[in-house]
């Protein structure tokens, strides 16, 4: 008998066993449908800000926008420092699928060397924004953009950005002043703000460039945006305009700084004019320069290899950074530190052999004028150079008198209150000497320092300050650069403007000296006569620095020696001398006699005082005059 | 007033005509209230996509149709036709494994002529429990050990062929189908407690028969954290847009996940997540109702079908739907692992809604076809 054909099925109570599951299906659905409402009341309401959080996270970006950077003028006008629009390739990494099938398309259209693509490999390892574009070639020529935008639609993730790029119309002579700016670095993020920076290409490196970073830089604009998965941006959300960075006015005269630049010829050196009114800079050089425009541009290996290993030495900022034996152009300086210490008068007479003693047997501290001066005064000193009259001064007086007068003028330490990177010089003293070499001050290293040679070493722009400071009768001004930035005059942080006076006990020398400076131009046997014939009073100071030192009865002889171990000529002046405008230090390394500083410094006052420069830099007279 | 309205009510639905033409006018009520829900959130997920909205459009109308059709048939054929057509798709399941075509690995559809294709296992889903209810249909319940044993059997043997497709998911709904009529027909408590008791060595075993992608499944549903850029993201995004829709969502197209194409499968699986960001708690409230009533619909169907068959059959087709639902919003919502479920009716798709709209057709037709009494 098969169980179909059961008569006794109960019929109803099967009906009422499905019905009761039936029923208790139902209770379950209701159980989970509670389950999920419980689980969408939780998402939906117990954490929803949680998630309202994680929702905008997804889709809104901050993106930076680079403001353009301020400008650099000089005193006139002149746009030493420009912005310029340049065409970039760039890459948004994420957008391209396949690179080796990129790097093949991109070659067949134009060319990226393989430095360009082993930096951006670099570029690509380092921290970055997702969708960020990265530089790949930039500067792209006019022909280049034209050839890729042809095919840009086929090269996923490739576009062209036209971006703003710093340079420098002037090129090398202005290097060492102006500084450069260069591609921003990883190393360079960890000093600046990183938000600021996203999307900024340069960062300033030297010079006025990276002392003034923040102010030429301006503030980043910011956007919020609204991005979608594949991080397009759909919508602008809110906006912050960037603010331009300000421009900065130099007290730099673009005409004098070439043209001393090119006065220096094919000799290495420095010259720097200081405005003795206001401490600010007039001319900045350091020969030879070098192109700042390789920097902004990447500078390849090749060239950054030869400006390196040149014997020049083009990178080395000679101006705040070359230290030198001021040598004779100390000895006003000298003279005034007699004078204030006692130790000389204007009446003094002193004989001055060809040679000076310390010991009635001692060593012969030789005079350039192997004959001797016969009898002079402190103001013939100055005339006619006498090294003996300083030999003996400084014996007497000894290194701490010495010392502390001249730090008065500056002098043993750096004093530029807008660049970086000034060497200190080297002021000696005894406490110095017994720190470096563990021996005492020796008189004979006093004899040395009298006419500025042994241990003392000073940079052109610690002789021209301070000379500067000796022109406007002891009012030291720090040297400046900038003369404005952007509406506002410069201000500088330590203290009113960065200046003090120094105040002499008779002050009156202030003018005997400066006569005696103008009468070495004007006396018969004044070093720097050659100079005579200007409408106007030159106050100078001639000088030549040994770079090698000569036995005790060795004669120099220029002709014999490599020009390289030939004396540095160097000159300090100012005029009018009454009054005056400008005042300057220049040196020809291994120049040889000190009248060619002489010279270049007679042809500058001409150009500064007249606005009579040769008519060949009439491009760099900008739009005002003052 | 109110009660003279209720009676017009129940008077238009009872009304002769109907079961003359053999449609239930609550059960597509609340189905075309459901759809055209649906309708509406798949305009938003699909970034205002008309055209694909008017294929859905024409997906939902041949369902219709077919519904419509089904619902002519008097239960009694389907019952006398369940074994032979259950026979005849299992081998069309092995036939799948032979010669079937597919995509991304898994191997679910049959090539007709004519360039159409055809996937077996979504029949299953019908199939499957026709089958055991038929089974059930001349014996006494509740049943015995063995009955269990042999409708055990019956469920084993196409829910392991389409899970070698593989298919997970749909070999598990269709077992599943299969197992809902066994509990309607009164599988004794103490079978499922034991059951549940080894469902953890169960796991086990499912686990090593598990494809690397499945498995996959598992982990990040365990931890979405752990590749948040990878499987995880999904589920991350998903939980991302419900939570920030809020109490009353964001607006319609407002929402930024779905519209921004943050949300990955918008319209399709995660299309619910849309309408939590869109509408929030409350839209999802008010599409839940919607299936609820579907669901309350097709149990009272059920509980009230003439014989067995069509009770166990009812009961099992409605179920299912309801663990489609659930499976879903639950995946989406992150208690359920990602299994590729689609919210039925809704998301995006033709298959499921052709069986779907099928099984109400079934519905219809053992509500309409009852003997008078």
């Amino acid at each position: 008998m098969s169980r179909r054909h059961q008569n006794f099925r109960n019929y109803r109570q099967e009906q009422r066993l499905t019905q009761r599951r039936i029923m208790a299906a139902a209770v379950f659905v209701l159980l989970l449908v509670i389950v999920l409402m419980a689980r969408l009341f939780y998402l939906q309401v117990l954490e929803h800000e949680l998630y309202q959080t994680k929702a905008n996270d997804n889709r809104v970006m901050l993106v930076t926008e680079p403001p353009p950077r301020g400008l650099i003028y000089d005193r006139n006008g002149v746009v030493l420092a420009d912005n310029r629009p340049i065409h970039s390739l760039t890459v948004i990494p994420e957008r391209v699928e396949n690179f080796p099938k990129l790097k093949k398309m991109l070659s067949g259209i134009i060319d990226i060397s393989d430095s360009e693509w082993e930096d951006f490999d670099d570029r690509l390892k380092e921290y970055r924004r997702p969708y960020q574009s990265l530089t790949l070639k930039s500067q792209l020529t006019d022909e280049e953009w034209a050839k890729i935008s042809v095919d840009l639609y086929k090269l996923d993730g490739v576009q062209v950005e036209a971006q703003l790029t710093r340079y420098y119309p002037y090129g090398e002579a202005f290097a060492h002043a102006i500084g450069y700016v260069g591609r921003i670095t990883s190393k360079d993020l960890e000093r600046v703000d990183k938000l600021a920076y996203q999307g900024a290409l340069f960062i300033g490196k030297t010079g006025l460039e990276g002392y003034y970073e923040r102010t030429l830089f301006g503030e980043a604009g910011l956007s919020k945006v609204e991005v979608n998965a594949r991080g397009r941006i759909m919508s602008e959300l809110e906006r912050q305009n960037p603010t331009p960075g300000k421009d900065l006015h130099l007290y730099l005269d673009a005409r004098l700084q070439q043209y001393a630049y090119d006065l220096l010829g094919d000799y290495t050196g420095s010259v720097v004019a200081i405005d003795p009114t206001t401490g600010g800079i007039l001319a900045l050089v350091s020969k030879p320069g070098f192109d700042p425009n390789l920097f902004v541009r990447g500078i390849s290996v090749k060239d950054y290899a030869a400006l390196r290993k040149s014997k020049k030495l083009p990178l080395f900022n000679r101006a705040l950074r070359g230290g030198y034996p001021p040598a004779s152009t100390i000895k006003p300086f000298m003279g005034l530190a007699g004078l204030e210490y006692g130790f000389s008068s204007w009446t003094e007479r002193y004989f001055a052999k060809g040679y000076y003693q310390i010991n009635p047997d001692g060593r012969r501290y030789r005079d350039w004028k192997r004959t001797g001066h016969g009898w002079i005064n402190l103001e013939r000193s100055i005339i006619e150079s006498v090294d003996t009259y300083y030999y003996q001064l400084a014996n007497k007086m000894g290194i701490t008198p010495i010392h502390s007068f001249l730090s008065r003028f500056g002098f043993g330490q750096s004093n530029l209150l807008d660049l970086d990177g000034e060497s200190s010089g080297l002021l000696p003293s005894n406490e110095w000497k017994k720190a470096k070499y563990k021996e005492p001050w020796y008189p004979g290293d006093s004899v040395n320092v009298g006419i500025g040679q042994g241990f003392m070493v000073a940079t052109p722009v610690q002789i021209a300050s301070a000379t500067s400071a000796l022109a406007s009768k002891g009012h030291y001004y720090y040297p400046r650069m900038a003369k404005t930035i952007g509406e506002k005059p410069a201000e500088f942080p330590n203290g009113q403007g960065g200046e003090h006076d120094i105040i002499l006990k008779d002050q009156r020398n202030w003018d005997r000296m400066i006569d005696a400076m103008r009468k070495v131009v004007t006396d018969s046997h004044g070093t720097a006569r050659r100079l005579q014939g200007t409408e106007y009073d030159i106050a100078g100071k001639t000088g030549t620095g040994q770079v090698f030192s000569l036995q005790e009865d060795e004669e120099y002889d220029s002709d014999k020696l490599e020009k390289r171990l030939h004396d540095h000529a160097l000159f300090i002046g100012f005029a009018p001398a009454k009054n005056p405008k400008i005042s300057v230090f220049a040196i020809f390394e291994n120049g040889g006699s000190s009248s060619k500083p002489a010279d270049l410094t007679k042809a500058l006052f001409d150009a500064y005082l007249y606005d009579n420069y040769p008519a060949r830099y009439d491009y760099l007279k900008g739009k005002k005059n003052d | 007033m109110t009660d003279s309205l209720y009676r017009r009510v129940v008077s238009f639905t009872n009304a002769r005509l109907w079961q003359l033409v053999h449609i239930d006018v609550l059960l597509i009520g609340s189905l075309l209230l459901l759809i055209c829900g649906g309708l509406f959130i798949l305009y938003s997920a699909s970034g205002q996509n008309v055209a694909m909205v008017e294929r859905q459009v024409f997906r939902l109308v041949i369902g219709l149709l077919l519904c419509l059709t089904l619902a002519q048939l008097p239960p009694k054929y389907m019952r006398r036709a369940s074994p032979a057509l259950f026979a005849f798709i299992t081998v069309l399941l092995i036939g799948v494994l032979l010669f079937g075509v597919g995509a991304k690995g898994a191997q679910r559809w049959l090539a007709l002529p004519g360039g159409l294709r055809f996937q077996p296992s979504e029949i299953m889903k019908i199939v499957m429990p026709m089958m055991i209810a038929w089974y059930f249909s001349d014996r006494q319940l509740p049943p015995n050990f063995k009955q269990i044993l042999a409708v055990l059997g019956l469920i084993v043997l196409p829910v392991l062929l389409i899970a070698k497709q593989p298919d997970l998911g749909t070999s598990l709904l269709v077992a599943v189908s299969g197992i809902f009529v066994l509990f309607l027909a009164g599988l004794g408590w103490r079978y499922i407690l034991s059951a549940a008791a080894l469902a953890p060595i169960a796991g086990y075993t499912l686990w090593q028969f598990m494809h690397d992608y499945q498995r996959q499944r598992v982990l990040t549903f365990l931890n979405p954290e752990s590749d948040p850029l990878g499987s995880g993201w999904n589920i991350i995004q998903s939980k991302t847009a419900i939570g920030s829709g809020g109490v009353y969502g964001k607006g319609f197209l407002e929402g930024t996940q779905a519209q921004l194409d943050f949300l990955p499968e918008s319209h399709t699986d995660f299309i619910i997540a849309v309408l939590a960001e869109e509408f929030g708690m409350l839209g999802c409230g008010i599409l839940i109702f919607a299936y609820l009533l579907v669901i309350s619909r097709g149990l009272y169907i059920a509980a009230h079908a003439e014989d067995n068959y069509a009770r166990l059959l009812a009961g099992s087709l409605t179920l299912t739907f309801f663990v489609y639902m659930f499976v879903n919003i639950g995946m989406v919502s992150g208690i359920l692992p990602v299994v590729g479920v689609p919210l039925p009716l809704v998301s995006y798709g033709g298959t499921s809604i052709i069986t779907i709209m099928a099984t109400f057709g079934i519905l219809m037709s053992i509500q309409t076809h009852k003997r008078a009494r």
